[in-house]
């Protein structure tokens, strides 16, 4: 008996199991009423058969001979994200750096980033794709009016997104304090120098998470380019639902979209753990860098 | 006073933050391998004297040589004026995402362009010198206040400077973390460094200084011996600051 009060261990330990046990069992509760709801809906059956057909599913995410195949057309959703993504990573950083740039001569840049920025945060992405995609080949300018849709449809992205994310690295860089700068530059260090090696560092590694929060909502429109024509997830699913009187299809791509976004949003998840956990420790595992945190009896900075 | 190789010429300086003057007419003379201490309240302008000497703040009025060269000419630059000169701050401000190394590395090799060997090998002398040695390759949050102060230190060091300053360097410490900042800066003082040294540690000031400059209102209301300011103040407001030194059991 005695035992048990000592070990705060072990107390703790059973309560962590009862905890995990109550949240499953709500978790089970909750499920239940929603699937019994669901399933005194007057229209369940019908719906159940609109969208959760089996055969459906699983003929729509692999195409038809008339329908294509809404796996292989969300391949044109990931080939677009991954190229908005990198080239949004790096326009963005060069938008939100301008607008921070110093000095009168200046002033034309920055004004161009600052109104950029107000614009294409401004107008709703379905309506840039339209005025890129049905705009610029109407202007009949060689090269630049012949690409695809989808070319259209990654400048769209990249325009909308890399505003959003400028203002992302903005906020980044504006949160590490000017006593780096100060730092930095006593050292003899240019501005751009500071920035390089002091400021962006730092700023860059505490946005992780709201960058990656806007990937995620990027991925997602990259469905919108379906209304330039493309055949990608969404529109696959649309041909399909048409064809066969069957919205099955749209599960399967939604389910698609969510497979993917998944991973990002738990990984996003954990780097906001692990802030928190380096900010509560008191800074004491510098693991954002990857070294190995050592034992705490080798940390002495709590005293300060 | 004789002629006398001077390493900083401070002439009629005025600074002022929007309507707030915070230096009305600072004039300082700093021998090569002396060292000055700058006392007064807090207010009196000895952080931001500080900071205009290593061109971090612009100043008003007045000029400022470093050795020959006028620093507050226009068309100086900057960056090689701040790489002569060391400023350590009161709050550290070391890089907390790099490790003690590289934070002494990083102006020896992107400012002055030493290689990363060279850069390695003066920061490790350095670190071995003033016991940091197995501290090299932690990062700063791991490091107490008072190791954290003297890296911060032997970080201004790492760009061999001709004059350092420090900007009250020990008010962020807890008691017990001062002493080993202050044996430091006194072994600086003992191999010639010059320095200008903004503080509240009277009897360091008394034990260390050369001369001590007493800054009242953005003026330097006297200067002189540390002995003669110390027991032997002229100027009413020294003696009135002195005093509550004095009560506040601070000396």
């Amino acid at each position: 008996m005695g035992d048990t009060k000592r070990s705060a261990g072990r107390g703790s330990r059973l309560l962590g199991n009862r905890a995990v046990l109550v949240s499953t069992t709500s978790t089970i509760l909750f499920f239940i009423a929603v699937a019994v709801v669901v399933a005194l809906a007057p229209g369940s059956d019908i719906v159940g058969e609109r969208f959760l057909n089996w055969v459906h599913l699983k003929q729509s995410l692999l195409g038809t001979a008339t329908a294509p195949s809404v796996a292989e057309a969300f391949l044109l959703n990931v080939r677009m994200f991954m190229i908005a993504e990198a080239i949004i990573l790096v326009l963005a950083l060069v938008i939100a750096l301008v607008r921070g740039v110093p000095g009168p001569v200046f002033f034309p840049f920055r004004a161009v980033a600052v109104v950029y920025t107000d614009i294409f945060r401004g107008v709703p992405l379905i309506l840039v794709l339209y005025m890129i995609g049905f705009g610029v080949p109407g202007l009949g300018l060689g090269y630049v009016s012949t690409r695809s849709d989808i070319t259209y449809g990654i400048i769209a992205l990249v325009l909308v997104y890399s505003a959003y994310v400028a203002e992302v690295y903005r906020a980044g860089i504006d949160s590490v304090h000017q006593s780096q700068t100060a730092a930095a530059r006593s050292l003899g260090l240019s501005r751009w120098q500071s920035m390089r090696f002091v400021v962006l560092p730092q700023a860059v590694r505490r946005v992780i998470p709201p960058l990656l929060n806007d990937f995620i909502g990027l991925q997602k429109d990259t469905a919108l380019v379906s209304v330039l024509g493309s055949i990608e997830a969404a529109r696959a699913a649309q041909i399909y639902g048409a064809e066969q009187f069957n919205y099955s299809a749209y599960v399967v791509a939604a389910l698609l979209f969510v497979l993917v976004t998944i991973p990002l949003a738990r990984f996003t998840d954990h780097l906001i753990a692990r802030d928190r956990r380096r900010r509560e420790a008191g800074g004491a595992a510098p693991g954002a860098l990857g070294t190995a945190a050592g034992a705490p009896h080798d940390v002495p900075g709590a005293i300060g | 006073m004789t002629e006398m190789a001077h390493a900083l010429r401070v002439q009629n300086l005025s600074k002022s933050f929007n309507d707030n003057s915070v230096l009305r007419g600072i004039s300082l003379d700093v021998a090569t391998h002396e060292v000055v201490c700058l006392i007064g309240a807090s207010g009196s302008g000895k952080s931001t004297l500080l900071r205009c000497i290593n061109l971090l703040e612009p100043v008003n009025a007045g000029r400022i040589w470093l050795g020959d060269e006028e620093i507050t000419r226009a068309g100086i630059d900057e960056d090689r004026v701040r790489q002569r000169i060391g400023i350590v701050f009161q709050a550290f401000n070391l890089f907390p995402h790099m490790t003690v190394l590289r934070n002494i590395t990083l102006g020896p090799r992107e400012a002055l362009g030493l290689s990363r060997s060279e850069a390695d090998e003066r920061a490790r002398g350095l670190l071995e010198r003033f016991g940091l040695s197995e501290k090299s390759d932690d990062y700063p949050d791991r490091l107490s206040g008072g190791q954290q102060q003297r890296v911060a230190i032997v970080r201004a060091l790492a760009m061999d400077p001709e004059l350092i300053l420090l900007d009250e360097v020990t008010s962020a410490l807890d008691p017990e973390l001062i002493a080993e900042v202050l044996n430091l800066i006194r072994e600086l003082a003992g191999r010639g460094m010059t320095m200008v040294i903004a503080t509240h540690e009277m009897s360091f000031a008394r034990d260390i200084a050369d001369r001590v400059c007493f800054l009242d209102e953005g003026v330097i209301a006297e200067a002189g011996p540390p002995d003669q300011i110390f027991t032997a103040p002229s100027h009413p407001r020294t003696q009135r600051f002195l005093q509550r030194i004095i009560a506040a059991g601070r000396m």
